[in-house]
């Protein structure tokens, strides 16, 4: 018979510090009667339970700290990803605004659970591989591409996390040696991930006049344009 | 060099200044030396003043303070709205309207426009120069 938890008084305040019910009223209201009427005309006693003595359970630490280390309080506060712009649709095409690819412009598929947005080129059009940018750096246009038939669900932020390389212990000759540079290939799956979701995009993107050569091409600020005026 | 433009009752006037700027109004009172009463079909009728003005061409036929019944049909009649548009002036701030609200993609379509027109020209100045030469 679990009680409800936090269950509020049966003795109303009619001030605080002032209930409404005196104590003999009390004493029936709760049923303590029916409780001693039930153990025959005494409360009913409970056996001490046994201390659990701490020194045989665990043993002492061999190690103390110098002073004393305060805990830091607990927080279980979850990250809400990042509010995505209102601009930013799938199929947007985006310009983005710094790093390798900067003045490019490519469509936006979704946004990862970190708040970053994934993005592609197409690979095939420009260069720009599945990617994820922040939303601060970027300017979404009002160009919206037809996303139909790309399948983005099994991309999240797990999927673009770095190779772990194994540590090589390094013996003193092989400093001197030069160093045996290993280049990073790109993975066989991760290519093919590309091709799947680059195909049915660059079928949509051929259907529109103009837009694989506006793709190809990187944006830039040319003289007498003034970006709080432009419309994108 | 006489006055062309005069303030008058019936004077369809640009606003260059304010909320309405841009905005086609007539001019159907005058108030002081500085102000005038203007009216426009789809404005409530309110005082401007002339500095925020700038007089076009074109004058309607009205009374002083119209209806707004009698204005509407007024500026009908005189055709203001395809006189104002087949005006060099009008035609002006069309263009600029429409090239203000271009995409970014509306602007690389007129790039790539404007070098095949550039290169069609290119082809007739030379197809006509050799016609020339010889």
């Amino acid at each position: 018979m679990a009680p409800k938890s936090l269950r509020t008084s049966r003795n109303p305040d009619l001030i605080r510090g002032v209930g409404k019910f005196s104590r003999s009223k009390m004493y029936h209201k709760r049923g303590l009667w029916a409780i001693k009427a039930k153990n025959g005309g005494v409360f009913p006693k409970h056996e001490a339970k046994p201390a659990v003595t701490d020194a045989a359970v665990t043993k002492q630490p061999k190690f103390y700290p110098a002073d004393d280390v305060k805990k830091p309080l607990v927080n279980k506060r979850k990250h809400k990803p990042t509010k995505l712009r209102e601009s930013i649709t799938t199929g947007t095409v985006l310009i983005l605004l710094a790093g390798r690819f900067m003045g490019k412009r490519v469509v936006f598929l979704k946004q990862l659970p970190s708040g970053l947005l994934l993005v592609t080129g197409p690979f095939k059009i420009n260069g720009v591989p599945l990617r994820r940018v922040n939303q601060s750096y970027v300017i979404a246009t009002s160009t919206k591409v037809d996303i139909f038939g790309v399948n983005v669900e099994k991309f999240d932020d797990k999927y673009f996390a770095k190779e772990v390389a194994e540590k090589k212990k390094k013996g003193e000759g092989e400093f001197f040696e030069a160093e045996k540079e290993e280049k990073k290939v790109l993975p066989d799956n991760k290519k093919d991930d590309q091709k799947t979701v680059d195909t049915p995009l660059i079928k949509s993107i051929e259907g529109v006049a103009d837009l694989k050569p506006y793709l190809s091409a990187r944006f830039s600020l040319k003289s007498g344009m003034k970006p709080h005026e432009l419309v994108f | 060099m006489p006055f062309k433009r005069y303030v008058e009752i019936g004077r369809v006037a640009l606003v260059n200044y304010g909320k309405d700027y841009g905005r086609l109004v007539v001019i159907v009172d005058i108030i002081d030396q500085n102000r005038a009463l203007v009216d426009a079909p789809d404005m409530v009728r309110s005082q401007m003043n002339f500095k925020r003005l700038s007089l076009t061409d074109i004058k309607i036929d009205i009374n002083r303070v119209p209806k707004k019944k009698t204005l509407i049909d007024a500026m009908e009649k005189a055709d203001v709205k395809n006189k104002w548009e087949n005006s060099s002036w009008g035609r002006k701030l069309i263009v600029q309207k429409r090239r203000a609200a271009l995409n970014d993609f509306d602007r690389f379509k007129i790039m790539l426009a404007k070098i095949k027109k550039g290169g069609l020209i290119r082809q007739e100045l030379a197809k006509l120069k050799k016609e020339n030469a010889s």
